[in-house]
């Protein structure tokens, strides 16, 4: 299978932050989600790709080039969503697109009216007039509208409703149904867009925690909940870490099959979400 | 053709797409060259990831459920009737098993227990 995006041992510090030797690969035709808690490296790891800031060291490919020798040919395929408003907040759409079009080359102009129409964007109000949830669809309107192959979108549904989470969810779907084109998107609201990822990337201070398929993760992972009374110094080594209140346990293992022999009949094993896998992670961490 | 899929289930969500397209095989609501959705537009209607719907349709083609034409998409495949003929004497088996074992248990003779089979038999019709 053919990598679309491949980053290999990428480091950047900064005063009180470092990303740390990170690797990850991102296939064709598929969609990573790249999760994380709030100042893990995610932003600074997309700002990397987009070469938005220097690396100190390490590798990125996009389409099998390396992003600063090819950033203009890789840039033209690339559709970028970012979390804060990067537009000309007196101009309106149009007028906002007529900066960007010159660009790309492949601008398909028929698309973008396609998508202002489908997004029910109004043309000539103001961007500062828009709301959070119309700025984040134009944002997607421009992105999609010059055959990118590779989507990256940093935090698309921070501070968005549930409503239109669910929308951008149903694009997204509309997006992947041509099997070349990838989506690459960082999230710490877990629960948001993991139902269309095939692949997981979680990342920790600044460290790699793990880069799966995702389905592979909810069928490892598991919550066990139970007496204090079973936790040992052997079956604590079971978990990733603990969570213990005046009334039991909660804790998370890596194997909810070995979990399962363990506590046969004690104690109560569930499947655990993305959410609990990175808080219970990011707990053990700390 | 109904799939729907339960996120608090046991069963990982692949697995219920393959129980429940078989199932509607089997019912035969779907037939021997019918067409199947395509794996990204399944993935969307039902909310998952392609990686999970690639999944099922890989495990339905192993079994013999479905045949996948590259370039075209995937169809339920035609020989499947002995098959699932085949598929459901043997869970037919296993149930006589286990009433026989259960009869031995309990000291049934077998002239008993084919009475016993004789009345449900014919009653049903």
């Amino acid at each position: 299978m053919d990598n679309i995006l491949e980053i290999q041992n990428l480091s950047k510090s900064y005063k009180n932050f470092t990303l740390d030797n990170l690797s990850f690969n991102v296939e064709r035709g598929s969609v990573m989600g790249f999760i994380g808690p709030n100042g893990a490296g995610k932003s600074t790891t997309i700002k990397l790709i987009m070469n938005l800031v220097k690396k100190d060291s390490g590798n990125i490919n996009i389409f099998g080039l390396d992003n600063l020798k090819h950033e203009k040919e890789i840039k033209e395929k690339i559709g970028f969503v970012y979390d804060e408003n990067y537009f000309y907040e007196e101009l309106n759409i149009i007028e906002m697109k007529n900066i960007l079009q010159p660009f790309y080359k492949s601008w398909n102009d028929t698309l973008f009216e396609k998508y202002i129409k489908e997004f029910e964007l109004p043309k000539k109000n103001k961007i500062k007039n828009l709301s959070k949830g119309m700025k984040m669809k134009l944002s997607l309107a421009l992105a999609l509208c010059h055959n990118a192959e590779l989507i990256i979108m940093d935090e698309p549904t921070s501070g968005l409703d549930p409503v239109f989470r669910s929308e951008l969810l149903d694009i997204l779907y509309n997006v992947i149904q041509d099997e070349n084109v990838s989506i690459f998107f960082s999230t710490h609201i877990t629960t948001d867009l993991e139902k269309i990822a095939d692949y997981i990337t979680f990342i920790n201070k600044g460290k790699l925690v793990f880069s799966q398929p995702k389905d592979e993760i909810i069928e490892n992972y598991g919550l066990v909940k139970g007496d204090k009374e079973l936790l040992d110094s052997d079956t604590r080594r079971e978990f990733v870490s603990i969570k213990e209140t005046s009334f039991g346990f909660e804790a998370l293992t890596k194997d909810i099959v070995n979990a399962r022999k363990i506590f046969k009949g004690k104690g109560l094993i569930e499947r655990a979400s993305l959410e609990d896998i990175m808080v219970y992670t990011v707990r053990g961490n700390g | 053709m109904n799939i729907i899929i339960s996120n608090s289930s046991q069963h990982p969500i692949y697995e219920q797409i393959v129980t429940q397209i078989k199932t509607t095989i089997m019912k035969e609501a779907i037939l021997p060259g019918d067409a199947l959705p395509s794996i990204r537009s399944l993935a969307k209607a039902l909310q998952i990831s392609v990686i999970t719907t690639k999944r099922a349709y890989e495990e339905l083609e192993r079994d013999g459920f479905i045949e996948t034409v590259p370039g075209k998409g995937s169809y339920v495949s035609g020989q499947n009737k002995d098959l699932i003929r085949e598929k459901r004497l043997t869970a037919i088996e296993e149930k006589l098993t286990e009433v026989v074992t259960e009869s031995k248990h309990l000291n049934l003779s077998l002239e008993e227990l084919q009475s016993m089979l004789q009345l449900l038999y014919t009653e049903e019709n």
